[in-house]
């Protein structure tokens, strides 16, 4: 457990230095959110009916925006080799990265999205299911996002590239947290979606860091 | 001719793009397939050229 | 012999070069007499009017387009388990075809929507699952394209494609869930004894082979070049060197 401890510290404490980009996931969450209403208007009936989906949205590309560098700055200097050979099998090397990346892109997502609910009109109901599933449905952004930028670690300038493949995976996890946080703001029982989002992320923790343990392997050949 | 009746632009719309669609993958396999054998038989006849 | 004998490239290349005119002769017999057939000697619907005619070319390219993804992640489980070089290519070739075929099937699907939905396109679930599909696609092409080592590539798009079939499955059921759509159920199965009119289900199944024997066709064409593209690429490095 203290190698998996001391690579999670390391990771955190290298996003969180000035130029780590820990809060730039956030700020791009918050500034995504924010165009929309000045390209749709300020209706905030129309606004708190699209809340869910938006918030959403805003989540996946917020997850994606950092995920290229997940891996690649690792096998630029060495670092991920070091790590191959370490105690700490690969899979679990991927696992504690993809975490690293959940606290440092998706944790601050969770907390901030009650306020950025509050802004575009979200009822009062659907607030704890947008938190919950959230909570529950952006660690499998960091896990298969964990595969994708495994994939493409070996290519330059592959953040689009990572983009169209990932993107597509995370469409199970949008459509039911979508779901969960628009079918509480229509006060019906969310409780189905929210337990596949749930399912879809439990799913993902398990596939994730040995397929991207795969794709490292491959690379690094 | 068929009479396709009032639906004649969306029945022929269809033929025309699967046509056209399929058409197109053809003539790219095939312009690549020319292209990589012809390459292929210019580096063999390099090679047989360097070993004799 | 067994299937594994295929997997030798110069006994791929040898067989298939005599296998080749074969299938597309036969495929360039079939289609065209399939589509004609259900061009010109089919009757209306009475309901659908003459856009039933849609159906061969819509169902076929629909089906071709699911079935090769799923041939795309057995070839790649085959490279995976056996390192046959043939598989990995195999699936490489494949995936233009599919891809081909997805956007055949949606956009006949649209031009079908127009008049008997009253919209060309409709956020239905078989018509979102196809435009996913199309994206997986692109995703797994645009990976083969973006890898220099031909055997990396072979690995880490084995990779993407068994992932990916995961949770394009899951899409399929997402997307169910996400909404009740305008879209009919199968019209061919195996088990209902209500079916199709044999009038529009023979052309239909004439349609159906002609699309797989294209799809063979140009998936031994694609194989070849893929083969020989490696060999030239050898080649070149090997006279580098």
């Amino acid at each position: 457990m203290r190698p998996a401890l001391a690579l999670l510290l390391r990771d955190l404490r290298l996003a969180l230095r000035a130029g780590g980009g820990a809060g730039l996931g956030l700020a791009f969450f918050l500034t995504c959110v924010l165009l929309m209403p000045l390209g749709i208007g300020p209706d905030l009936a129309m606004l708190s009916r699209i809340a869910p989906g938006l918030l959403w949205v805003a989540a996946l590309l917020a997850a994606l925006l950092s995920l290229d560098r997940l891996f690649q700055a690792d096998l630029e200097d060495g670092t991920l080799e070091v790590l191959a050979v370490s105690a700490l099998p690969l899979e679990a090397v991927a696992a504690v990265k993809a975490l690293a990346h959940w606290l440092t892109t998706g944790l601050p997502l969770v907390l901030a999205a009650p306020v950025l609910g509050l802004t575009l009109g979200l009822p009062a109901q659907a607030q704890p299911w947008l938190v919950a599933s959230l909570a529950a449905g952006t660690p499998a952004l960091s896990f298969i996002g964990a595969v994708g930028a495994g994939l493409t670690v070996g290519v330059r300038r592959g953040g689009l590239l990572l983009s169209v493949m990932v993107l597509p995976l995370y469409l199970p996890s949008l459509i039911f947290g979508a779901r969960t946080v628009a079918l509480a703001a229509q006060e019906l029982d969310p409780a189905r979606a929210f337990l596949l989002l749930g399912a879809i992320t439990v799913l993902s923790l398990g596939i994730g860091p040995f397929a991207a343990a795969a794709a490292l392997r491959i690379n690094l050949r | 001719m068929p009479d396709l009746g009032p639906y004649a632009t969306a029945v022929l719309g269809a033929y025309g793009v699967t046509i056209a669609a399929i058409a197109g993958l053809v003539a790219w396999l095939v312009l690549r397939a020319r292209r990589v054998r012809r390459e292929l038989a210019g580096l063999e006849r390099g090679r047989r050229r360097s070993d004799g | 012999m067994s299937l594994w004998e295929f997997a030798n490239p110069a006994r791929f290349m040898r067989i298939s070069g005599a296998a080749l005119p074969w299938v597309a002769g036969l495929a360039a017999v079939i289609l065209p007499a399939g589509l004609a057939w259900g061009f010109f000697l089919t009757p209306d619907d009475y309901r659908q009017g003459s856009t039933v005619k849609i159906i061969f070319v819509h169902v076929p390219a629909a089906m071709m387009a699911i079935n090769i993804y799923g041939m795309i992640v057995v070839a790649s489980l085959i490279w995976l388990i056996r390192r046959h070089h043939v598989s990995a290519l195999a699936a490489r070739a494949a995936a233009p075809i599919g891809a081909t075929m997805t956007v055949i099937a949606l956009l006949t699907g649209a031009l079908w929507g127009q008049p008997m939905w009253g919209t060309a396109w409709a956020w239905d679930p078989r018509l979102t699952s196809f435009f996913i599909l199309f994206l997986f696609y692109v995703g797994y092409i645009a990976l083969w394209a973006a890898i220099e080592d031909p055997d990396k590539a072979a690995d880490l798009t084995s990779v993407l494609a068994m992932v990916g079939s995961v949770f394009a499955v899951l899409s399929r059921y997402a997307v169910n869930f996400w909404s009740q759509g305008l879209h009919q159920g199968a019209t061919l199965s195996i088990d209902r004894d209500q079916n199709i009119d044999p009038v529009f289900w023979l052309p239909l199944l004439a349609c159906i082979a002609g699309f797989f024997l294209l799809f063979l066709a140009l998936l031994l064409v694609g194989t070849r070049t893929e083969i020989r593209a490696r060999r030239a690429r050898a080649l070149q490095l090997a006279m580098a060197g």
